[in-house]
Parts: C-alpha cells; sequence; structure tokens
C-alpha cells in the first residue's frame, strides 16, 4: 500500500466486514488495472483515500473541507463538493466530489445496469460507491471537477439515468420493493414514487427549499424503507375493511403444518407454534380472540402492526379496500432531536395520476414550508413551531381523534370564533358586573 | 416583477452585503425580491442558467451567490459544518 495505515488495519481485526478491506481491495484493483482502464482520475485516488483517513484518525479530526459550488449545468443537486485540505500530501484526492444517483424505484435493476454504472464509475471515478445507504440512493463518492459533465451526460445519454436530489432540494424519493414481489403492499409504490419523482423534477433539482425534504413510500406498515422515521412525508399502506381469516388454515399453523413466518426462525427449536402466546397475546390492541376453533379480529381496534400477518401470511391478509396513511414531519437528530412522523391524513385512495396527494398534501405543504420555514428548518420543526393545527388548516384536513396518541395529552387543536355558533364574543362591562377583576 | 429588475436588485443587495457574507439562502434571495417562494425561484433560476448567480452547497444545504464572489474551494470550512 501507498500509506502506512495502522489503525485503520486495527479496524480490520473486527468481527465484521470491514469497508477498510474494501477499500485496499480497490486500490490494489487500480494499481493492477487487469481490464486496462483508462483511468481519467489518479490511479491512486483510493491509496489516498485511506491515507487521509488514517491521518484523520490520527490527529482526531477530519481533513475534508465543507462543500463547494461545484455541480452540472442546470442542476444544483445531485454533486457535493468535496476537497482535502492536505492536497500536497494526498493529490489523489485533493478534489474528491460526490455524486448522487436517482436509484430505480424499489431498488430493481439488472446486473447489466449495474456493471454499467460500475464501468463508468471506475472509469471517470474513484471506483467506490455507497450503495443504498441511510439516503436509499446510490452514491458515487470521489471525482474531480472536469469529470462531472462528462460522467452526467454518460448516464443520461446512455443509461437513461438521473442524478439525485442533494442540499436543500426534494430528495430522490425512496421506495420499498412493493407490489412487485410483496404481498402485503397496498399501493403500487413504485408507480407513485416514479410519478412524484417526475412531476417535482423542478423541486428535486432546483434547491429553492429551507431545507432537505423527503419523500418514502412504504406499501403496508411494516415500512421496510422506514419512512415513518426519516421521511418529511410518510406514505404508508394501509385497509381500512377487515384482514381476512382462512381459518383452515389458521388451524394448520396451529398443528404446525405450515412454518411460522414464514419459516424465518426455523433455525432453532423454539417449541410447537402456540397461537395464544404467539399472535393473540402479542396484540398491542388485544382485538384477536380465539373462539372454539376460530380466530376473531376485532378489525375496528387493530392498530395495523402487521405482527399477526408477518406470523401467519397465509392464513391472515391485508383487507381489499386498500389506500395509504399519511405522516408528516418525520426526521434524524440535528436541531430539536429525532421524531417520528405524526398522522396527517388517516386513508386515502392511491390511484393515478394522484392528483388528490399532490394538491391536497404535497403542495400545500410546500407552500406553507417554503414561506414560513426558517433556513435549516425542516417540516417537523416548524410544525412544532407553529402548532400541528397550522398544518391542518393549510392542508385543510379536519382534526380527528386519530391524530391525538391519548386523550389530554396534546391539546393542539383549539376552537376559533368562527368556527362556533353564535361566536363567543361578550361585553367586558356585563362580565365585570358579575366577576370580580 | 420584470426579470431585468429582479437582476438589478439581486446584484446590487447581494453587492452591498458582500463584506459581511457571500453566500446566501433562499430565502434571503426571496426577501430581497419581496416577492413569494415560487416567483422568486422562477426569477432566481434564470439568474442560474444566465451566470448571475451560482450554486454553492454544502451537501446537506443549498446557498446562492454571485458568480465568482467569495471565498471558493481554496477556504470553504468556514460554514458551520452539518450532517448530509
Amino acid at each position: 500500500m501507498k500509506h502506512e495505515t495502522p489503525l485503520l488495519d486495527q479496524l480490520e481485526t473486527g468481527p465484521w466486514p470491514s469497508f477498510v478491506s474494501d477499500l485496499k481491495q480497490e486500490a490494489e484493483k487500480r494499481a493492477k488495472n487487469e481490464e486496462g482502464t483508462e483511468f481519467q482520475i489518479p490511479v491512486d485516488v483510493v491509496d489516498d483515500l485511506i491515507g487521509v483517513l488514517e491521518l484523520s484518525y490520527k490527529h482526531g479530526c477530519t481533513h475534508w473541507k465543507h462543500g463547494g459550488i461545484v455541480g452540472v449545468f442546470g442542476y444544483g443537486g445531485g454533486v457535493i463538493g468535496r476537497y482535502c485540505d492536505q492536497p500536497e500530501m494526498f493529490p489523489g484526492v485533493a478534489h474528491f466530489h460526490t455524486l448522487r444517483v436517482n436509484q430505480p424505484a424499489g431498488h430493481f435493476y439488472t446486473t447489466k445496469y449495474l456493471r454499467e454504472l460500475c464501468d463508468l464509475w471506475d472509469f471517470r471515478g474513484s471506483g467506490v460507491t455507497n450503495m443504498h445507504g441511510s439516503t436509499g440512493d446510490i452514491i458515487f463518492i470521489g471525482t474531480t471537477t472536469k469529470q462531472l459533465e462528462e460522467i452526467f451526460y454518460e448516464m443520461t445519454h446512455k443509461l437513461d439515468q438521473d442524478l439525485g436530489g442533494s442540499g436543500s432540494n426534494l430528495r430522490t424519493p425512496s421506495d420499498c420493493i412493493g407490489q412487485a414481489r410483496c404481498e402485503f403492499a397496498c399501493y403500487d409504490t413504485q408507480d407513485l414514487c416514479y410519478e412524484l419523482t417526475q412531476e417535482y423534477q423542478d423541486e428535486l433539482h432546483r434547491p429553492a427549499f429551507p431545507y432537505k425534504f423527503k419523500f418514502k413510500f412504504d406499501g403496508c406498515p411494516n415500512c421496510c424503507v422506514a419512512s415513518i422515521a426519516r421521511a418529511d412525508l410518510s406514505f404508508i399502506g394501509t385497509w381500512r375493511d377487515d384482514i381476512k381469516i382462512d381459518q383452515e388454515v389458521v388451524q394448520a399453523y396451529m398443528g404446525g403444518e405450515i412454518a411460522p413466518n414464514g419459516g424465518a426462525h426455523k433455525d432453532r427449536d423454539w417449541g410447537p407454534f402456540d397461537i395464544q402466546k404467539e399472535v393473540i397475546d402479542r396484540c398491542p390492541t388485544k382485538c384477536m380472540w380465539m373462539d372454539g376453533k376460530e380466530l376473531k379480529i376485532d378489525n375496528k381496534e387493530c392498530t395495523r402492526c402487521m405482527h399477526c400477518i408477518n406470523v401467519m401470511p397465509r392464513a391472515l391478509r391485508i383487507g381489499n379496500d386498500r389506500g395509504v396513511t399519511i405522516l408528516a414531519g418525520a426526521k434524524a437528530p440535528i436541531l430539536d432531536g429525532a421524531q417520528m412522523g405524526s398522522l396527517l391524513v388517516p386513508f386515502m385512495k392511491v390511484e393515478p395520476p394522484y392528483d388528490e396527494i399532490k394538491e391536497k398534501v404535497i403542495e400545500p405543504i410546500w407552500d406553507w414550508w417554503m414561506e414560513e420555514g426558517k433556513n435549516r428548518e425542516r417540516l417537523g420543526e416548524l410544525m412544532k413551531r407553529q402548532g400541528f393545527q397550522k398544518l391542518l388548516e393549510v392542508t385543510g384536513f379536519d382534526p380527528d381523534p386519530r391524530m391525538i396518541q391519548e386523550p389530554r395529552s396534546n391539546p393542539y387543536v383549539f376552537w376559533k370564533e368562527e368556527e362556533v355558533p353564535g361566536g363567543w364574543s361578550r361585553d367586558i362591562n356585563e362580565f365585570r358586573k358579575q366577576h370580580q377583576r | 416583477m420584470e426579470y431585468e429588475e429582479a437582476k438589478q436588485k439581486i446584484v446590487e443587495g447581494l453587492q452591498k452585503k458582500q463584506k459581511v457574507k457571500s453566500k446566501f439562502y433562499f430565502n434571503d434571495l426571496a426577501k430581497i425580491l419581496d416577492e413569494k417562494p415560487r416567483v422568486a425561484k422562477k426569477l432566481i433560476n434564470q439568474m442560474i442558467t444566465d451566470g448571475v448567480l451560482e450554486y454553492w452547497s454544502s451537501g446537506s444545504t443549498s446557498m446562492y451567490g454571485l458568480k465568482g464572489a467569495g471565498k471558493q474551494a481554496g477556504a470553504e470550512h468556514e460554514e458551520a459544518s452539518d450532517k448530509e
């Protein structure tokens, strides 16, 4: 290796696969260049990346500067400028910009597509990628300014692939695999994700928001893309009729003929399946019981925790009257701590071209946040600052008991005079006749 | 608002503050124009296309500046550090 890395070497000794080993492997691959790639950025870029990281560990501080003006023409996001503050020592990473690639919906791609992306990145970048981290998108880590337009041209003209969002933009919308492979999906997550990505291209590429804004689409409350915890607007599939029960199959689970949880726990002997212990007693609202040999569910009490359906997927199925629940304001901690989404729309049908979602939910919220949001304030922080009632006002949704976690704990719904028949104006002098100051 | 008038307002507004700072949030520009965000966005986008303004991004936050103004790649670490 080009640089001595005793501190990084130690990271490789742990029990988990190490990114240090991956980087060393890539550095070696570039040095050997068995495929004869005509590298457009320094061959030893990964060596220098390892070197600067080792130095950061030694100094206990970063050697990356913060941000930059680099980008591709017409786009205000998708490229993040990164420069090293030790360019003489590590010339390979003096300019080391990041690109965000809009991942295909549901992370569905062919190996051919993946290979083309990697070949492009080996040729014009460092070869180092971050596939679907917490953002969900594809991140190309490290290239020089000169390569940016070239990469953008290749991606958009040859791979039919756009850049993703970064900065104060709509971020690359992210969704679960949805109805393509999952029987729990209550709406077509991929179609909604794709449609909104196309509709809001301007918001994705030209930053004019106070800060980042994320959509995430989960087909069911299992929340495989964790929209409830991370998206400013989370779209979670649900149903409003009854869970479908096949009583014969329930008996088959109880008799041990079908493995619970799709056989996910069969590597260890957990004893015979006990429906009382493993399903009924685990129901958070206690809305299930056995009536003789029949499993009963009081559906109006169901909170869609999905546990019973996950344990017995062949016996219990999502209802037929399907749609989406929309929550607003989730975010990770930077200002004000982490927040989960707050329920805004208990149920809405999901039907193309999704005008109701666009016009009643997304756009009124953006108008409010763009006007009232402070610089670097997420939607969830604005909701806290101005109140949930304000969000209801701007979107026009009526307050609903399902928006409140428990009675009397968050009294954010106040009546206004014009909402009360007869109002409540009073003559203060009349009042004072009966009440002392 | 006409584009030329908006451009003049933005250039003058930003030049006036040049000694204090060279990067501005979108809201700062909308305030200079005294327009609603969506109207301001159209005008500001045009200024980007025409090369009057340029984007600056930390990764998590985007800002705008007069093209070529202020400290660039050499000294961009002054902005508050944040998470992407």
